[in-house]
């Protein structure tokens, strides 16, 4: 058997005389994609400026091997047509002829004249598409919420405990780690700034009021919109990719009730419990910091803290928990049922899930700050 | 290497396992430049993770693979990338880029070459939509918008976008109608009347296999139980040759093709 050589030798362009005197243009070798590779630039250039002469006689007949990248390196620079003198072989005919009767690419639609209009009107649209579709979401849930009151036995728990398990108990490590350096940061600066005035005991009131109202719960809430909002998004948007929410609609399973509900519940109960954790670690941060740079020991620390931060504002801290746990997985569920079965959609859709819910998250503390703003400060 | 000249790729001692569970055992396997290589075996049977061993996307646990003389698994980088611009791949559901249009899906391996200009790819994409029978107007669709019989012809024509010497099919017919795989069957056919193609196929369809194939593989229990053309396969005997091949759907599609059974 006749072993292929497995590297061709490129192309070979030579300048004869044929036998009527008329100058011929004699091209060997192989006219493929891999045994022209890197000379394909510089071969157009040449080839093309031989082109320039109509009288020149093109012989191919030569040529052990041409794939289709060689029939067009050709005939771009033909300029898109046959020369006027040229013999080639049938199977090269086939590839030419083919070529000349390639459709050129359709162009794509010319831009709208009045495209600002309709992109800003296209954005309208869409913000109320999705305040719309999520109040339908919202009121389904609670649809959802009333049929599982009469129908206890539907309420699907073993999904709300594994979400309570995923966004809450799987959470407390990054929580833990982010509270105590912020407590750690925020102690460090009062100490110093309270030091100059000697009002050292005031750290405590400083750290419990800003950590137990604000910083705690806004921290853990922007977090887990980070954590477990994307992933919310995403799983729902590799079922949408995968044609798991049309198995579960036909098989008479509505997505709200089995994915969308338990979402909100487990994260409604999780994060409560993680603004407290988050809360709490951000404290032993602060007061580790207290006592290196106040000398304040922890038993004079935890002793004052009651007397110096009201109840309410825990209560305050753990509702606006509930609140965005439920909003935060609300707003990954809408655009995770939102994402269309193609992989940049998902991209989109979890990225617009993570800022929309970060956002709506700090709107709603600023509503919180307003409401409640003589509640629990004296 | 003395055999590199003839085989386009060659399995040596094969074994693979995940955890405890052993998929191959043993397997010794080659196929020869300009040939097409069913590989057939019940589900489970580990077709698929041999396809994705042969294109270095999965690790033996023993053994080698080589492609034209090149081990794919021990090769360096610039290696595996002259093997992988000589090979075309066809996946089992066309993996085409969702975020690309047709046109860019099939100039994307053309683009990374850095050798063509962009004149040159728009003549060649249209060329290649036009060997697998698509439509210009569908060149800016994206693959969302299209029908699983165009993403295969789509997929493959993407496969064949730097004219490959060795072509991979991965349940080529797979999710088409009879008459698609039909066209599909012809297409490839073509293709290998014009182009020293070598082909190496998983597929479950004895259609295109009886028409395609020129040696068939068949893995079962773990092992290659048998090689050759056709007719030498369906004569040994092993209870899935013989449910395979000569059970009532087998007789038909065989009978069909002018085997004598």
């Amino acid at each position: 058997m006749s072993e292929r050589e497995p590297i061709q030798s490129s192309m070979q362009i030579s300048r004869t005389t044929g036998q009527g005197g008329e100058a011929c243009l004699l091209l060997t070798g192989s006219c493929t994609l891999s045994a022209l590779g890197r000379r394909m630039g510089d071969l157009s250039d040449e080839l093309a400026s031989y082109a320039s002469d109509p009288n020149l006689h093109w012989d191919l007949t030569k040529i052990d091997q041409m794939d289709d990248v060689g029939a067009v390196l050709l005939w771009r620079s033909w300029g898109g047509s046959r020369p006027e003198y040229l013999s080639i072989r049938p199977d090269q005919e086939r590839l030419f002829s083919r070529l000349g009767k390639a459709p050129p690419l359709p162009s794509l639609p010319a831009r709208e004249p009045l495209w600002i209009a309709v992109r800003i009107g296209g954005g309208a649209i869409l913000l109320w598409e999705h305040l719309t579709s999520i109040v339908i979401l919202a009121g389904q849930l609670l649809l959802d919420m009333k049929y599982l009151i009469a129908h206890p036995a539907r309420i699907p728990w073993r999904e709300i405990s594994a979400n309570l398990f995923r966004t809450g108990a799987q959470a407390l490590g990054i929580t833990a780690l982010v509270g105590f350096l912020i407590g750690v940061v925020l102690s460090y600066l009062s100490s110093k700034q309270l030091q100059m005035f000697g009002a050292d005991i005031f750290i405590i009131n400083i750290l419990g009021m800003s950590i137990i109202r604000e910083l705690g719960p806004m921290l853990a809430a922007i977090l887990v919109a980070g954590r477990s909002g994307s992933s919310m998004t995403a799983q729902l948007g590799v079922m949408r990719v995968n044609e798991e929410l049309d198995a579960l609609t036909v098989m008479g399973i509505p997505h709200s009730l089995r994915l969308v509900l338990p979402k909100v519940i487990g994260l409604g109960i999780a994060m409560p419990l993680v603004v407290m954790w988050t809360s709490a670690i951000a404290l032993m941060g602060g007061m580790v910091v207290a006592e290196l740079q106040l000398g304040l020991s922890y038993q004079f620390f935890l002793h004052n803290l009651p007397d110096a931060v009201p109840l309410a504002n825990l209560w305050l801290g753990l509702s606006k928990g509930v609140v965005c746990g439920m909003i935060i997985a609300l707003i990954a569920c809408h655009f995770g049922l939102r994402i269309k079965s193609d992989t940049e959609s998902l991209g989109i859709g979890t990225t617009n899930s993570v800022v929309t819910a970060i956002t709506v998250v700090i709107i709603i503390d600023a509503i919180f700050a307003v409401i409640f703003s003589d509640v629990g400060i004296r | 290497m003395t055999t590199s000249g003839v085989n386009a790729v060659e399995v040596e001692d094969l074994h693979s396992r995940f955890g405890s569970h052993v998929i191959h055992e043993d397997i010794n396997l080659s196929v020869k430049r300009g040939e097409v290589l069913g590989l057939v075996g019940s589900s489970g049977s580990g077709k698929t993770v041999l396809l994705r061993q042969m294109l270095g996307l999965e690790m033996p646990s023993q053994g080698s693979v080589r492609i034209f003389g090149q081990s794919v698994h021990k090769s360096d980088r610039s290696e595996l990338q002259q093997i992988r611009n000589r090979c075309g791949v066809l996946f089992q559901k066309g993996a085409l880029f969702s975020a690309l249009s047709v046109f860019d899906n099939i100039a994307l391996p053309m683009r990374e070459l850095h050798t063509l200009n962009e004149t040159m790819v728009r003549d060649l994409v249209m060329l290649k939509l036009e060997m697998v029978e698509i439509g210009s107007q569908h060149a800016n669709k994206m693959p969302a918008e299209l029908s699983g019989g165009m993403i295969k012809r789509i997929a493959l024509a993407r496969a064949m976008a730097l004219n490959p010497e060795l072509l991979f099919l991965d349940e080529p017919t797979s999710g088409l109608d009879p008459v698609l795989s039909e066209g599909f069957v012809n297409l490839i056919q073509a293709l290998r009347r014009e182009l020293t193609l070598t082909i190496v196929m998983a597929t479950h369809d004895l259609d295109t296999l009886a028409a395609l194939s020129d040696r068939v593989a068949v893995l079962a229990d773990q092992r290659l139980l048998a090689l050759g053309n056709l007719q030498e396969v369906m004569s040994t005997k092993h209870p899935f040759i013989t449910k395979f091949f000569l059970g009532d759907r087998g007789k038909k599609a065989l009978g069909s093709n002018g085997y004598i059974l």
